[in-house]
Order: C-alpha cells, then sequence, then structure tokens
C-alpha cells in the first residue's frame, strides 16, 4: 500500500479517514455480535456460556497484572500529594489533598490507568494469541467444524477483561488514595495527614464510584474488543502478530481516552 | 449394464457428495482459480493435483465454504452453499472433517479435547462417553497413549493423525485434506495414507486429498484432477494418469505437461514454460545493469 506518496493531500485525508470509518464499522459489527452470543448464552439454554474458559482468561492476565496495577496507582497517588502540596500551602489548604485525590481517583485516575495498564497486558497477549492462532489455521479449523471464533474465543476474553476491570479498579482507587496518605505521612506533615481518611470520606459520593465502575467496565470491553478485532485480521505470519499487538495497544489507549472524554462531558451534562 | 459401467463416470447413478461448478476466484486482478469444475462421489477417493501456487487449497476452501467464489457455486450434499448464512452452513459442516496442511490442532488444549471439542459441542453425549470415543478415535490413528499430551509436545507427524482424529469425531460423509503427507518421512506419509483409505473403505467416506506428493498420490486415488493455471487440466481415473505417467512422450503439450508433473522430471513443458516467460533475459539484464 505505498500510494501514499503518489496521492495528494486531500485524497490522502479521505483514504485515512475511510480507513478509520472501516476499522470502526469493523470493532461495532463484533461488538454486535459479540452482545448477541453473550445474550444468547444468557436468556437461551441452547447456548450455554463457558464459565471455565472465562475464569481462565482473568486468572491469566489478573494475576499478571495485579501487582502493576497497585504499584502503578501508589505511585500516581504519590505523585499527586506531591504536586498538589505546594499551591495548596500557598492558601493553607493542605488538608483538601485527601478530596481532591478522593475524587480524580475514583471517578478517573482509577479506571483510566487501571486501563491503560490492561491494555498492555490483557490486550497485547490477546491479540497475540488469536494472531497467532489466525497464522496457525486454528480459526478457519473452528468455523469448518461449525464452531463460532466469536463464541468461543471473544466472549470468554471480552467478559473476563470487563470482570477484571471491575474487579482491579478498586483496588486501584484505593491504592491512589493510599499513596497520598503515604506520601503526607513520610514528607507533607500532620496537615494533610490527620484529617486524610475522614475528609475523603466526607467528600465522596456513592456516585462518584460507580460513575468510575461504570468507565471501567467500557474500558474492559473496549480494550478487548480491540485485542480481538486486531488478533482476527492478522495475516501473514508472525510479522502480523507483531504488529496486531503494537496496534491494540495504541488504538486502546486513544480509545480508552476517547471514551473518557465523553463520559466526563456526559457525567458534567447530567451532573453525575 | 456392463455399458454403463466402462462410462467414464464412475458411479453414473449416485449424485456427487461435493460438486463444484465453474468456479472462478479472483484475489485483485490475480485470478487463481480460472473456472474450475469437480464432482465427488460417495466413498471415493478423489485427488486433486498441481503446482505450488496453483490454487489447490483455494479450491478446497470453496468447498467447505470458508471462501465464496466471484463466479460458479459449490453443493454439497446436494445443497447450493454459495449463499448460505452461517447457521445453515454450521449444519452441513456438521457432516464433513477436515485435516488441514498444519494439523490446525488448538494449542491450548490437550490432544485429547481436541478430539472431544467437536462431540462436546454438537452431539448430546456425556462426558463418559465422549471419553470413550475420543480413546476410539485416537485409538484408531494410533494415538491412544498421546491423550493427555499438549500439540506442542508432539511431533508433525502426530498433529497430523490427531488432526485427522478430531476431523472424523463426528462420522463425517466427506473428509478434506490439505496435503496429508507434506513434510512427513516416507514411512509416517504411508501410514497416514493407509488411514485415509481405511477410512473411505471401511466407513465409506468420500474423500478430496489434495497434494503433490506423486507416490501418495498414486496409492490412495480412485479418481484424480489435475489443475493448472487455474484450470482443470485433466480429470480422469487413477489408471488414465497412471497411463501417462509411464508412457512415451507423445509430442502433445498438455499429456506432456501432465507427464512431467506426474514423474517429477526435471525436463519437460514446465520447465520451458519457465524459461520462456522470460526469466533468464530478466536475470541477465539485471546483471548488465539494464544494457540489454
Ligand atoms: N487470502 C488470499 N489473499 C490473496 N491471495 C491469496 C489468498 N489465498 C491464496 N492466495 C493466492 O492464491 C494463489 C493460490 O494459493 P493456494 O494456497 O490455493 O495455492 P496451493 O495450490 O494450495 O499452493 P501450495 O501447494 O503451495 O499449498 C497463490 O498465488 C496465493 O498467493
Ligand atoms: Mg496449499
Amino acid at each position: 500500500m505505498d500510494h501514499g506518496s503518489r496521492r495528494n493531500p486531500v485524497e490522502a485525508i479521505g483514504a485515512k479517514v475511510l480507513g478509520n470509518l472501516t476499522y470502526i464499522g469493523g470493532l461495532s459489527l463484533l461488538l454486535v455480535k459479540t452482545m448477541r452470543w453473550i445474550g444468547l448464552g444468557l436468556f437461551t439454554k441452547k447456548v450455554r456460556l463457558d464459565g471455565v474458559a472465562v475464569s481462565t482468561q482473568m486468572i491469566r492476565v489478573g494475576i499478571k497484572s495485579l501487582g502493576v496495577v497497585m504499584l502503578v496507582q501508589g505511585f500516581i497517588g504519590m505523585i499527586l500529594a506531591l504536586q498538589m502540596e505546594p499551591p495548596l500551602a500557598l492558601y493553607s489548604q493542605q488538608g483538601q489533598i485527601s478530596s481532591i485525590i478522593g475524587i480524580a481517583g475514583f471517578r478517573m485516575l482509577g479506571p483510566i490507568i487501571t486501563a491503560v495498564v490492561l491494555s498492555g497486558f490483557a490486550g497485547a497477549s490477546i491479540a497475540a494469541e488469536i494472531g497467532t492462532m489466525v497464522v496457525a489455521e486454528e480459526i478457519e479449523a473452528m468455523e469448518a467444524m461449525a464452531l463460532n471464533p466469536v463464541r468461543f474465543l471473544v466472549v470468554p476474553r471480552v467478559l473476563a477483561t470487563i470482570l477484571m476491570m471491575l474487579l482491579l479498579t478498586p483496588i486501584a482507587d484505593l491504592m491512589i488514595a493510599a499513596g497520598g496518605y503515604f506520601i503526607g505521612k513520610i514528607a507533607l506533615g500532620p496537615e494533610v495527614y490527620r484529617e486524610y481518611w475522614k475528609s475523603m470520606r466526607d467528600i465522596l459520593k456513592y456516585r462518584d464510584f460507580y460513575t468510575g465502575m461504570i468507565q471501567a467496565g467500557v474500558f474492559g470491553l473496549l480494550i478487548s474488543l480491540i485485542a480481538c478485532f486486531e488478533g482476527l485480521k492478522v495475516r501473514g505470519g508472525a510479522e502480523g502478530v507483531g504488529n496486531a499487538t503494537t496496534m491494540t495497544v495504541v488504538y486502546s489507549i486513544v480509545a480508552i481516552i476517547a471514551a473518557a472524554g465523553v463520559f466526563t462531558v456526559v457525567f458534567y451534562v447530567f451532573k453525575l | 449394464m456392463i455399458q454403463t459401467q466402462k462410462n467414464d463416470n464412475p458411479i453414473p447413478s449416485a449424485m456427487p457428495v461435493a460438486r463444484m461448478v465453474d468456479l472462478v476466484k479472483r484475489f485483485g486482478d490475480h485470478t487463481v482459480l480460472d473456472g474450475v469444475s469437480l464432482e465427488v462421489y460417495p466413498g471415493e477417493m478423489l485427488v486433486v493435483m498441481g503446482g505450488s501456487g496453483c490454487g489447490k487449497s483455494t479450491c478446497l476452501r470453496h468447498m467447505i465454504g470458508s471462501m465464496s467464489p466471484d463466479e460458479g457455486h459449490v453443493e454439497l450434499f446436494g445443497k447450493d452453499i454459495t449463499d448460505m448464512d452461517d447457521p445453515e452452513l454450521d449444519t452441513l459442516r456438521k457432516r464433513f472433517g477436515i485435516l488441514f496442511q498444519s494439523g490446525a490442532l488448538f494449542n491450548s488444549m490437550t490432544v485429547g479435547e481436541n478430539v472431544a471439542l467437536p462431540l462436546q459441542e454438537h452431539t448430546d453425549l456425556d462426558e463418559e462417553t465422549i471419553d470413550i470415543m475420543v480413546k476410539i478415535k485416537l485409538e484408531q490413528v494410533g494415538l491412544r497413549e498421546a491423550v493427555d499430551l499438549m500439540p506442542a509436545e508432539i511431533s508433525g507427524g502426530m498433529k497430523k493423525r490427531a488432526g485427522l482424529a478430531r476431523a472424523v469425531a463426528l462420522d463425517p460423509e466427506i473428509l478434506f485434506y490439505d496435503e496429508p503427507s507434506a513434510g512427513l518421512d516416507p514411512v509416517t506419509s504411508a501410514e497416514i495414507d493407509h488411514l485415509m483409505m481405511d477410512l473411505s473403505q471401511k466407513l465409506g467416506v468420500a474423500s478430496v486429498v489434495v497434494t503433490h506428493e506423486m507416490d501418495s498420490a498414486f496409492r490412495i486415488a480412485d479418481r484424480m484432477v489435475m489443475l493448472d493455471k487455474g484450470r482443470v487440466l485433466m480429470e480422469g481415473r487413477r489408471e488414465e494418469f497412471e497411463a501417462i505417467r509411464d508412457g512415451e512422450p507423445t509430442g502433445d503439450d498438455r499429456i506432456d505437461l501432465i507427464r512431467q508433473f506426474l514423474r517429477g522430471d526435471s525436463q519437460g513443458p514446465i520447465t520451458q514454460r519457465r524459461q520462456a516467460s522470460g526469466y533468464e533475459e530478466d536475470i541477465l539484464n539485471a546483471a548488465l545493469g539494464g544494457k540489454l
């Protein structure tokens, strides 16, 4: 596809836009198919959802990413506290550090940073695994055996990733809060840590937690769908697999940030 | 009565299990299949031959409905599958088995689980019965002791045999094989041939075998088809191909081309065709920096 140089800029932009629309179209189609199988699994006897496959997937990516999520989120809390202290100290408002960390953490940073970590762990490994199966003719064999790859591969991975996001996000939220407290304790002084947990509890509302959890679930869906989509469209050997993992991480992060933007606007408008 | 048996068509009264009519497939502007027609009858072993890249695997992919043609159509069990939707196709898919070039075992499952999968998904049998069936199928291909091994732990020949056990798990009416003996030593390859013949003779399964191992092709075939440049170059009973292979060059380009392919000679029309395609000139030109 090395025609880029011969195209004029308008054509090139047009092709790019068209390419992106095709991509989003393909992704949406996969979403519809996935939802259909999940629906059939939940509401009919004929198709059963494979709990074993889901839990295997969860264990595989969950255990691996738990440590990193906790570490990263702990650091985020520490960084936030350290960055906020000087400007707040100007107005003797260091006590507000815990409320800001609480709101930012629970509403946005918990889910979003967890999702970014998981796009590297879960997303990349899903894309690589499915891509390798494509290369090894396994997907074709599956279809020829009247086994639907969406049902067998995509559904358990999507469910597992969503569940993982929902389990990891509360842990992440707490780690951010704990990170801030830790810095207060060792560096910032009693104004920060004395009322830390109490003022965080006072400011946080139930909806701060569940808006975060809604986003966490959606991020999980986006990561796993993009990973499966990239994996399934692998062509041409090991190189294709490598490319799929890279693109999975890139597109996942773009999708996560874009979705977070949309959520922020929606929650703001509806005062959630 | 005797007259009809001498007819070209081996089983004139029977309906073909699988049939391909004037199939055309293009990838971009590369026409891979250019009007291919073939039929497979119950219980017979059809071998499809042809040079590398001539479209044999593509042909097979159309027969199992995983690719759709640009023109022409494919019938399985008397039904046109060209415009079928997935649920309809799935009911037909349970009636055939396929062995892929690489075996295509699911690498995350043991050999036994691989064979059990179609049984679990497509039958109402309980776990114990499935266990027994898996053992029987694996015993048929001589792999009973490998039931708990992962595909990564077994050799290429064993993978093919395990793939075969999985392909026959649902007792198919037709089996497709893509290069079943490629990359195997002569003994293992002969073993696979025997397995395939066993299946077709004992169970009356029709088979389509894509191969370019001539020894194996002549061992197993009832009927043969040779593809070239996306067309059927010749189609006939094994004996007709044997006659060409063992005969003298005729001067007829088509026959000599088939003869060279069947004998694996390094001299003949295929080689001439390559030379005529301007290859030498190309190389010379490149060597002389385009001064020719
Ligand atoms: N999905 C595809 N997209 C584009 N071109 C393809 C595709 N599949 C096959 N081709 C092309 O079609 C031609 C025939 O391929 P095919 O795999 O059918 O050959 P083959 O006869 O099975 O060869 P071999 O004996 O090497 O397995 C090749 O030139 C290949 O490049
Ligand atoms: Mg092939």
